[in-house]
């Protein structure tokens, strides 16, 4: 398959991680922003491949993961509503709130429906104009067009009954507070591709040169992301750092236009709690107050919400590059995929579900 | 340290989750919490997709299954034939010929008789198809909206040949496994009927009696230690409860097990792994690995085992693990799914 197999060829992972190992006289800590790229190097074992000197930590680019309590303890509240079709992407409905998940509150009677699409919630609304239908909108840059075209459409057809629980962030204000921190340990970055597609990667050059630290887009393949290891370390052993995109074949610098003038018509900045970590500056978007109507914060008057994370749960930790999984003296026992102590473990963009599904046999000196 | 302000488990409340159904982790639970404990006896402790009953000398192999799949209708079979391949193959892999099957049908108050007429004639013809006939059944009728158009469920006995005794708890460590073809058809052929997804749509289910195939195995040899059809769950699920069952490691190639163009795509837009997406129409057989060559070679002349070969091998360690050595030469686990965001799809 074109695209595929070539990004997935043994000899050329082979090469690169060849490449590495020759190229690499020192200890240097990568992070992978994105959960996908996590599981990449987990599924495929990548971390074998390359030489003990190489540590890559993982990032907080699991958008099911930072969303925050609060968010998914509202939704479960909205969508337990009698006369309310909640539509979700699949990985939100195991996601533990305070006290339950939206796959309980289906089980108890309540409407949720699993959606590939915004659009489709668009869609469902738009036939069963007696309920008030609700999309879950979370996720990165990269879920943002398609939940802004949804609800730039729900006003196009004044669909009264569609709103949007919107709790969307952005990577770079996330990778801005793990380089401001005093413990960081991240040397080098590999940036989201699927993001910098959408957004471009002329904030990421900002953040290169301002902190001085080495980023390279990366795609999502292994081979992908043995090259882009490659060009960090090549970076990191060069004294360089620049931005280099290695994921040129989706990325351009100025990224998708079209797609941020609708992100821009239908959302702004705001702060955003994320999960485990906390309030960050500017890092998400709201809906703009001309789509007001279609807020559910705002069409559904929800009490104030007392949230309560399990305290052992350390995946804020490991979302900056703090800790590994393996390193949770819960995991793969009082917390499981199936009795998930934190959403890190459920989502399938998650670290923890990522170290539970493929490495959990390793010695933990091979899983890391 | 245990904190009092843990989420309870979710399989401690107290009702059905719909990954309950799903052939996963979930399902195991159900299985051992609910249905194990009230009927608990050495027969149906043992597992297997069947029962085998001894009857005046004669091994009577007796299952059951029911079909709440949507959409009714899809490409390579329907609700009908799915439902007699699914209890021909429960029998099969007992290494057992079906005899004879039951047929029960809740029906929704409004379903078109044309449809039940097109389900009725696909399961006659499934049924000649594998060699046996429907010859009982129930019919109930449930209001509108208290049903999806149709639920089949089929009973089938079958005679289990002589010298065979097949159990996913006799796999030992140095057994090759055997895999009949490509995995992920049925799955996909479903999820592409689903409406809204938008796949095209050229990927047929593999939905298939396999009952001539295991008997082309089985005149191989009769030391075939387990049988199984791998099908919702996946392959994964199936490798994961043989490993649990025998108290072994399985140890796959990755390069060794197809997966067609079609089913592959689907899976990286969809996010799904192909070990996971269910089957109707494949089986995985733990055999004695001096065999092995020969069982594949028989299974390659069926054509049902065109694309069989060899994927794996047991292995004393890790006892109850999967693991998969990768493309690449890296060893990762191939684990049972949590619980199932999938359509209902057998």
């Amino acid at each position: 398959m074109r695209y595929l197999d070539e990004y997935r060829d043994s000899g050329i992972a082979h090469a690169l991680a060849a490449r590495i190992r020759a190229r690499v006289t020192r200890p240097w800590t990568l992070m992978e922003i994105c959960g996908g790229q996590t599981h990449t190097i987990l599924r495929y074992g990548l971390p074998e491949l390359l030489p003990q000197q190489i540590e890559l930590v993982h990032g907080p680019g699991c958008p099911v993961c930072v969303a925050p309590l609060e968010i998914v303890d509202r939704a479960i509240e909205i969508a337990a509503r009698p006369g309310v079709i909640f539509v979700s992407y699949g990985d939100m409905l195991r996601v533990p709130g305070s006290r339950s998940d939206l796959l309980r509150v289906k089980a108890a009677g309540g409407d949720i429906r699993i959606a590939y699409s915004p659009l489709e919630a668009v869609r469902i609304a738009s036939e069963n104009p007696a309920r008030l239908v609700v999309f879950f909108g979370i996720g990165f840059e990269t879920t943002a067009p398609a939940n802004a075209m949804a609800v730039w459409q729900a006003k196009q057809h004044d669909l009264r009954n569609f709103s949007m629980l919107v709790s969307h962030v952005l990577v770079p204000p996330a990778m801005r507070l793990i380089l401001g921190s005093p413990t960081n340990r991240v040397q080098g970055f590999i940036a989201p591709g699927h993001v910098c597609t959408v957004m471009g990667f002329e904030e990421y050059e900002v953040l290169a040169a301002e902190f001085q630290v080495p980023i390279v887009v990366g795609g999502f393949e292994p081979v992908d992301l043995l090259e882009a290891i490659a060009m960090l370390v090549d970076q990191l052993e060069d004294g360089r750092a620049e931005l280099e995109n290695q994921y040129s074949r989706s990325v351009s610098r100025g990224g998708n236009q079209p797609a941020q003038q609708l992100m821009h018509e239908v959302f702004e900045i705001t702060d955003r709690q994320w999960r485990g970590i906390g309030a960050i500056p500017a890092s998400g978007y709201r809906l703009r107050e001309e789509y007001a109507a279609f807020d559910a914060e705002r069409v559904f008057a929800t009490e104030e919400i007392q949230v309560e994370e399990p305290p052992e749960c350390i995946a804020a930790l490991v979302m900056q590059g703090l800790k590994k999984p393996v390193d949770c003296p819960a995991f793969g026992t009082r917390c499981l995929p199936e009795r998930p102590l934190g959403a890190s473990m459920v989502s399938s963009e998650g670290a923890c579900a990522a170290y539970y599904a493929y490495r959990r046999h390793a010695a933990p000196e091979v899983a890391r | 340290m245990i904190s009092l302000s843990c989420p309870a488990p979710i399989t401690g409340t107290g009702s059905v989750l719909l990954g309950h159904g799903s052939g996963g982790k979930l399902s195991a639970e159900l299985l051992r919490g609910i249905f194990l404990r009230a009927f608990d006896n050495p027969l149906l402790a043992r597992l297997e997709d069947q029962a085998v009953v001894e009857v005046a000398g004669a091994r009577l192999a007796f299952t059951t299954d029911s079909f709440v799949v949507k959409p009714l209708f899809f490409r390579g079979g329907d609700i009908g034939s799915l439902a007699v391949h699914g209890t021909v193959n429960d029998l099969a892999m007992g290494g057992a010929q079906p005899l004879a099957l039951s047929a029960a049908f809740i029906l929704e108050e409004g379903f078109p008789l044309a449809d039940l007429r097109r389900i009725t004639d696909s399961m006659a013809r499934a049924a000649a198809a594998a060699g046996t006939t429907i010859v009982t059944g129930d019919t109930k009728v449930v209001e509108r909206r208290s049903g999806d158009g149709v639920y089949v469920t089929t009973t089938g006995i079958g005679l289990v040949a002589a010298g065979v005794s097949l159990s996913a708890a006799q796999a030992r460590p140095g057994d090759a496994v055997v895999l009949s073809g490509a995995i992920g058809d049925h799955g996909i052929a479903i999820l592409s009927a689903r409406e809204g997804l938008e796949l095209d749509g050229d990927i047929a289910s593999d939905s298939a009696p396999l009952n001539g195939l295991v008997e082309a195995i089985l005149a191989v040899t009769r030391e075939v230690r387990a049988m199984r059809d791998p099908t919702r769950g996946g392959l994964a699920s199936t490798l994961n409860e043989i490993a649990a069952q025998s108290h072994v490691g399985i140890t796959l190639s990755e390069d060794a097990i197809r997966v067609h163009a079609g089913v592959r795509g689907a899976c990286e837009i969809l996010g799904l792994d192909p070990l996971h997406v269910a089957n109707e129409g494949k089986l995985v057989a733990l055999v004695p690995a001096d065999c092995a060559d020969e069982i594949v070679q028989a299974m390659q002349r069926h054509p049902l085992g065109r694309e069989a070969a060899i994927i794996g091998a047991v292995t004393e360690r890790d006892p109850g693990l999967v693991t998969m050595r990768t493309t690449f030469g890296t060893t990762r686990i191939v684990d049972m799914l949590a619980g199932d965001q999938l359509p209902r799809i057998c």
